[in-house]
């Protein structure tokens, strides 16, 4: 069973449907003590990085994820979920993510004749295919909403994509995978994805 | 690479597919679930969903069907007609949607596309735009389904919906539509040139050529059509080779 946590954030739903069409049970959380009975935990996610931060802190999720991930028990981060993992994001300076993983977010420059936020289906250059990625082609489409990039500070990138320029779109540490793609919006790649990762679930459980 | 879409717009009213489709296999060729899942298959990108039902009562009908529709397809789509307030947005987006058009009811109060930018994000506000041309070379916006001209010049409300928040422009020519004798590439140009949305181009595309000329003169971001997919006139699969040897990047 895979626990979605819910901290307030958009676009929960679309992410327990395609976890339900795969056959994958999945439950919304809004209590960290919910992660007890799990063998994987989603954390999906749009909206601001700040008020991201808050809302997993006075929910307890913060450090419950922390000591998850510390755990190396399954885990995904999509989009505002993959965020909040590292350390900081030029959408709220000041805030301090979760500093899970090494890098910083930045936002898309605007003299890259490119329109922000990146908003529809890009190709993805997979660097690493045992994880999410496996079974999938080398470029495959996915859908991306988003105004801020990764620039990861660690040997953890599994898939890169160009939008003006090159940037980090997917990150894997362990059983730790993040996205900044939506898999539930990028159709049958998407699907396969989530299924590559309901199958790491199970393996791990 | 950054993929230029392809839409099929699905008009419902009452509930049912506007005409119907024509695919092979379908239980029930009026029956938008059923049409949502076969365009997914055929590789289209994202898909519009327009209640053109005159009455209110269907929204608990246009719902429904949304719920379904993001129970069982995983690509991104925008569902319109008829939505006139915030809560209107709010039950459409929890229902699945990922977007919400505003046309008429934007025109008559704008700020609905502020608010709904501010309480959704920008990325869910799709202003939807009907423009015929007048005889000294501009377009106005049509009101209701083309029935009334509002004399409102196209281009100026385009920039007004950029500073209030709209995320994309979808843009039907109320000359071209209808006609299959293409899009209507001038106007496409124009609003895509104003704004740094991207633009949806809508209303007259007949042949595989006519997707490619909008994109490349028109500027458009993606491209929608209705019964040309629907009646299988072009496929969506087949259309995609076209535009790929033209050099135009689509979604694999």
């Amino acid at each position: 069973m895979v626990t979605v946590i819910d901290y307030g954030a958009g676009n929960i739903q679309s992410v327990m449907n395609a976890l339900r069409f795969i056959g994958c049970e999945a439950v919304l959380a809004d209590d960290p003590k919910a992660l007890k009975n799990s063998k994987a935990v989603l954390l999906p996610g749009v909206g601001s990085f700040g008020d991201a931060m808050a809302n997993l802190k006075k929910r307890g999720f913060a450090t419950a994820i922390q000591e998850w991930t510390a755990a190396d028990k399954p885990f995904l981060g999509i989009c505002l979920g993959m965020q909040v993992l590292f350390e900081s994001s030029e959408e709220s300076p000041g805030i301090e993510g979760l500093g899970i993983l090494k890098g910083k977010f930045k936002k898309f420059p605007a003299n890259l004749g490119v329109k922000v936020p990146h908003i529809g289906w890009n190709s993805l250059d997979v660097k690493n295919d045992s994880g999410i990625f496996d079974g999938l082609p080398e470029n495959p489409y996915v859908y991306f909403v988003h105004s801020y990039y990764l620039q990861a500070e660690e040997p953890i990138v599994s898939a890169r994509a160009d939008y003006g320029i090159p940037f980090d779109a997917a990150v894997q540490k362990g059983n730790l995978w993040a996205c900044q793609f939506h898999p539930e919006k990028s159709g049958e790649t998407g699907i396969a994805m989530l299924k590559n990762f309901s199958a790491a679930m199970n393996r791990e459980g | 690479m950054y993929a230029k879409r392809i839409i099929p717009c699905l008009d419902l009213k009452d509930g049912r597919v506007v005409k119907g489709t024509n695919f092979v296999g379908l239980r029930d060729a009026g029956d938008p679930v059923e049409a949502a899942i076969e365009y997914n298959r055929q590789s289209a990108d994202e898909l519009v969903l327009l209640d053109i039902t005159a009455s209110s009562d269907s929204r608990g009908i246009m719902t429904d069907i949304v719920e379904k529709v993001a129970q069982n397809i995983f690509i991104p789509f925008t569902v319109g007609g008829g939505i006139r307030t915030i809560e209107d947005f709010t039950e459409i987006l929890r229902a699945g949607a990922d977007k919400v058009s505003v046309n008429s009811s934007a025109l008559k109060n704008p700020t609905l596309i502020q608010d709904a930018a501010y309480k959704f994000g920008s990325q869910c506000v799709v202003v939807a735009m009907d423009a015929k041309r007048t005889a000294d070379g501009k377009w106005t916006l049509y009101l209701n389904g083309g029935r009334i001209d509002t004399g409102r010049d196209a281009v100026e409300w385009a920039r007004e919906v950029e500073k209030l928040g709209a995320g994309e422009i979808l843009l039907t020519s109320m000359d071209c539509d209808g006609t299959k004798a293409g899009y209507d590439l001038e106007l496409t140009r124009a609003i895509s040139e104003s704004v740094s949305l991207p633009v949806i181009a809508s209303g007259g595309a007949g042949q595989l050529s006519h997707f490619s000329e909008v994109i490349t003169e028109g500027k458009a971001d993606a491209v929608l059509a209705a019964s040309l997919f629907h009646f299988k006139e072009i496929s969506i699969p087949d259309l995609k080779i076209y535009l790929q040897n033209q050099g135009i990047s689509v979604r694999q």
